[in-house]
């Protein structure tokens, strides 16, 4: 759902980039103030694992595509500042090097996806983490928050279209919330699946796991 | 995470981009399906207010595409991995 640029309205797009650069500093603050040492290095794998996958578009029905987003993926892992960072290197990556997303609407993409997707989805994953409980819960919360996060980015990139006048909202929010229900499926079965792999073999590395050493 | 850590999960991530990317879906996206469905996808069509050196993930210069998407999935992941990694040096620097 990377916006290109022609799709937005200028006030749109510049409150959007108001709002992302506010927040992201905001969370580069946070950031350096909970990073650990081995998070450093799983910053960088993160980066590389979201980039990558994000390029693997899988086939939903009605010949539309979908592909990862990674946000939960990453705040489980990073917590939601880190996690949110790191989403946002790959949009500006992506839209810089290889025009995935407008630069204008660069802004949006970053809110949409780095900061409702990836924090959002965070504090879905945390409510449900704590309901279920350790482990079921670490897999119950990422499957329900991966898919909520991948239609709830999407039910904004919808208000964007609408504000700028693009599409009506009636229309353009049902069209993009309902698509994205089912690429949200693929996210939640790949979130699960990587960090059930994760949970297997470095359970240190979860951020969100209670009661381990690295919880902050 | 110690380097073997970092080179294990460095390795799936350029598997990923390497391999899997030429068999990725063509079809159009979410927000590309729904942009054409409902007559607007003309408005993301007047270009870019720049132009990127990869558009596409195609690297230029390549005649058979899918290896141009491979080669640019590999660069790319190399790239990003090094800019993440740097970028939480960085802030780690700043709070010591």
């Amino acid at each position: 759902m990377h916006i290109p640029d022609g799709f937005l309205a200028a006030n749109t797009w510049a409150t959007a980039w108001v709002i992302s650069t506010g927040t992201i500093g905001y969370c580069l603050k946070k950031t350096a103030g909970l990073l650990k040492d081995r998070m450093v290095p799983l910053m960088g794998i993160m980066s590389a694992f979201i980039f990558a996958a994000q390029m693997i578009n899988f086939p939903v029905i009605g010949g539309t595509s979908g592909h990862l987003l990674g946000g939960v993926l990453a705040a489980v892992l990073l917590g939601p500042y880190a996690g949110a960072v790191v989403l946002t290197c790959v949009l500006i990556f992506q839209c810089l090097v290889f025009q995935d997303g407008g630069l204008l609407a660069l802004g949006a993409n970053i809110l949409n996806m780095a900061i409702i997707g990836t924090i959002g989805g965070y504090v879905i994953f945390n409510v449900l983490h704590k309901i279920f409980g350790n482990k079921k819960g670490l897999q119950i919360g990422a499957a329900v928050a991966a898919w909520f996060s991948v239609v709830i980015a999407a039910s904004f990139c919808a208000l964007e279209l609408a504000f700028s006048g693009t599409s009506p909202l009636g229309i353009v929010l049902p069209a993009m919330a309902g698509i994205h229900a089912l690429i949200g499926i693929g996210e939640a079965t790949i979130t699960v699946a990587v960090l059930s792999f994760i949970q297997k073999v470095r359970p240190d590395l979860i951020y969100g796991f209670a009661g381990e050493s690295n919880k902050a | 995470m110690n380097r073997k850590d970092i080179v294990m999960g460095l390795i799936i991530a350029v598997i990923v981009a390497f391999f899997l990317s030429p068999l990725a879906s063509s079809w159009p996206d979410g927000l590309e399906k729904v942009a054409r469905d409902h007559g607007f996808m003309v408005k993301g069509e007047q270009g870019s207010v720049f132009k990127s050196p990869i558009p596409d993930y195609i690297f230029p210069g390549l005649k058979n595409e899918k290896m141009a998407t491979a080669i640019s999935g590999l660069l790319g992941t190399l790239v990003i991995f090094g800019i993440g990694y740097g970028l939480a040096s960085l802030l780690k620097k700043n709070k010591d």
